[in-house]
């Protein structure tokens, strides 16, 4: 074949720039595209809108708030993509922290042992939502709902029973109480910012989670289990471990939260962590977890927490109404499923 | 070649469930490096066949061997191990990942050590990339989901991924079904070099006797349960397979009423 001097030069351009339309692919391919301009466009918002998002002081307070929002998220993106919901991540956290709270007051005596016992509680409750999602083979929606309904009025009659009253008794009199704070509940400063520990935490966690997922055989058989089940069980993946290891994931990420409230306000209210379960499953599709599973990433759900976290206080500092934050969690869970779903769909 | 022996042979094979008779005196040989096809219309046994030989049921009658030796198998596993591998309609991959990660998928290989313990990712693309142009299937990107894949493709790479990881008898179920003639003709070329080049015995099950004739070697017609025909090559025609398929005599009565009416 003969070929022109000019063929070749548009011939080179022409794979130039298919290397890079396709780097350009993969990059809006990533499931995190959509919530990462969603957090820029929140930022430009309150950036103009509230006068404190300028300095860097209030940013301990967001980026707190996106800790704690975020801790709890990481398991939840990780059970999502393997196709399953858990709608005990929200008053779990609570009930770890009770356990911990009540079997160090009434029993141990120690905190450690109190911190032990709740790990174990964690795990017990995701076991439990993983097996009977297994052995019932029901939904998972309507498995941990009922199980969160079980925990919602448990953490309350149980609290009532034991303690009298509707919230733990302070711990903090408690030995093994200055080791526990410092492990789960402790401030460090960078220039003006103050830091919690649980910061640091959610993004070891993050970074541990995505490892799993993109580098690990078992992040491989995560995928496979919620993009495909039965094909994931036709080529020998252990479906049903998966899940049951999965559901305890997300009890050991509200272990940990539970442990650092524990720790940060030293008693624990048995009402709360309601509604936030349906925070954590936000976070995570705005992140670009799917609902129907098989795809999605941790970071995804760390940059939702961010989303979340700077809307929480962002309202706050605008002197804004605080009850506009559902609002426009919802306002953003439809956009950046409507994006997601739109960039998909171009792309894939 | 007429006289290669066979890799796997059923005698007199037959499946009773309860009272229902699915498959009675199944006589079927597959050799290696040969295309077996079996035919059969809807319910005619194809499934039971296919569940029998890959090791899913055991036969209540007659006797199973393979390299000449009587086997008995408990689980799809035992058959896999001996180099007998189904590729099932649904195809066992999952549409929302890579090509390499569903090549790989339950046979990961991994690198390192303990808790640095990670995916060989750039060995594994490499691998299946190789293995895929190996059987002539050009996929550009192995990072491409396989729901971009067409539906003959698709069908290809879970029968490259069956070959790769050792199969030396491939059961397919209807792999032509649900495809169009161009992605039919992809999948059917794929069988031919499957056999061909990489030696494997195929058996192709189809209720479609032109895409059979097209690559068989040899020739057996399921109707309700029972073999109604078995042929070499040299032996029917496409026409024949055709007739035989469609009921033969059966229609052509059939035929003779409605023309009366």
């Amino acid at each position: 074949m003969n070929v022109s001097p000019s063929d070749k030069v548009s011939e080179e351009s022409f794979s130039k720039r298919q290397r890079f339309s396709r780097i350009a692919v993969n990059v809006i391919k990533r499931p995190e595209i959509g919530s990462i301009g969603g957090a820029i466009l929140v930022f430009i918002v309150f950036f103009t809108l509230a006068e404190p998002f300028r300095s860097l002081g209030p940013w301990s307070t967001i980026l707190y708030q996106t800790a704690t929002l975020g801790v709890p998220a990481v398991g939840v993106a990780l059970l999502m993509i393997g196709g399953q919901f858990d709608l005990t991540a929200g008053v779990g956290v609570v009930t770890s922290a009770l356990a911990g709270a009540m079997f160090t007051t009434q029993i141990s005596g120690n905190l450690w042992f109190g911190v032990v016992f709740a790990l174990f509680v964690s795990l017990l409750i995701g076991a439990v939502n993983g097996i009977l999602l297994v052995k019932t083979k029901l939904h998972s929606f309507l498995v941990t709902l009922g199980t969160f309904l079980m925990l919602q009025g448990g953490n309350i009659a149980i609290t009532k029973l034991v303690t009298g009253r509707v919230s733990t008794t302070d711990i903090s009199t408690f030995p093994g109480f200055d080791s526990a704070h410092a492990i789960f509940a402790a401030r460090f400063h960078i220039f003006s910012l103050s830091i919690s520990i649980i910061l640091v935490y959610w993004l070891v966690l993050v970074a541990i989670a995505t490892w799993i997922l993109t580098r690990t055989t078992v992040g491989n058989w995560i995928f496979a289990v919620g993009g495909e089940e039965s094909s994931a069980r036709a080529v020998g993946v252990p479906v049903d471990k998966m899940k049951i290891a999965l559901y305890m994931g997300v009890g050991f990420c509200g272990w940990l939260l539970g442990m650092h409230e524990l720790m940060a306000y030293q008693t624990v209210a048995s009402g709360g962590g309601k509604g936030n379960e349906l925070l954590y499953i936000a976070e995570a599709v705005v992140g670009g977890c799917l609902l129907t599973g098989g795809y999605g990433s941790a970071i995804g759900s760390a940059v939702g927490a961010l989303v979340f976290g700077m809307t929480t206080q962002g309202i706050i500092y605008a002197n804004w109404n605080s009850n506009w934050f559902m609002f426009f969690v919802g306002l953003m869970l439809l956009a950046a499923t409507v994006f997601n779903g739109w960039v998909r769909r171009r792309v894939m | 070649m007429e006289n290669k022996k066979p890799f796997i042979e059923l005698s007199n094979v037959g499946k009773v469930f309860g009272a229902i008779r699915a498959l009675k005196d199944i006589n079927l040989s597959v050799e290696l490096g040969m295309v077996s096809c079996v035919l059969g219309d809807n319910g005619a046994g194809k499934s039971t066949l296919i569940s029998i030989i890959s090791g899913l049921y055991s036969p209540t009658e007659g006797d199973y061997l393979v390299d000449g030796e009587k086997k008995l198998f408990s689980s799809p596993r035992d058959a896999l191990d001996l180099g007998i591998s189904t590729v099932y309609q649904g195809l066992a991959m999952v549409p929302l990942m890579p090509v390499w990660r569903n090549f790989f998928l339950g046979s990961e290989i991994s690198t390192g050590r303990g808790l640095a313990r990670r995916l060989d990712r750039s060995k594994m693309k490499q691998i299946a990339a190789d293995a895929l142009k190996e059987m002539g299937i050009v996929i550009k990107d192995m990072e491409q989901t396989v729901n971009t894949l067409s539906g003959g493709q698709r069908q290809c790479v879970a029968i490259a991924r069956a070959i790769h990881f050792g199969a030396r008898v491939l059961i397919l179920d209807e792999p032509t079904a649900a495809l169009g003639v161009k992605q039919s003709g992809v999948v059917l070329k794929y069988i031919a070099s499957a056999a061909r080049d990489a030696g494997v015995g195929v058996i192709f099950i189809t209720h479609n006797p032109h895409h059979a004739y097209m690559v068989g070697d040899s020739f057996t017609i399921l109707s309700q349960g029972e073999i109604g025909l078995t042929a070499r090559r040299s032996e029917v025609s496409v026409d024949d397979l055709i007739y035989r398929m469609s009921g033969g005599a059966e229609l052509e009565s059939l035929e003779h009423e409605l023309a009366n009416v």
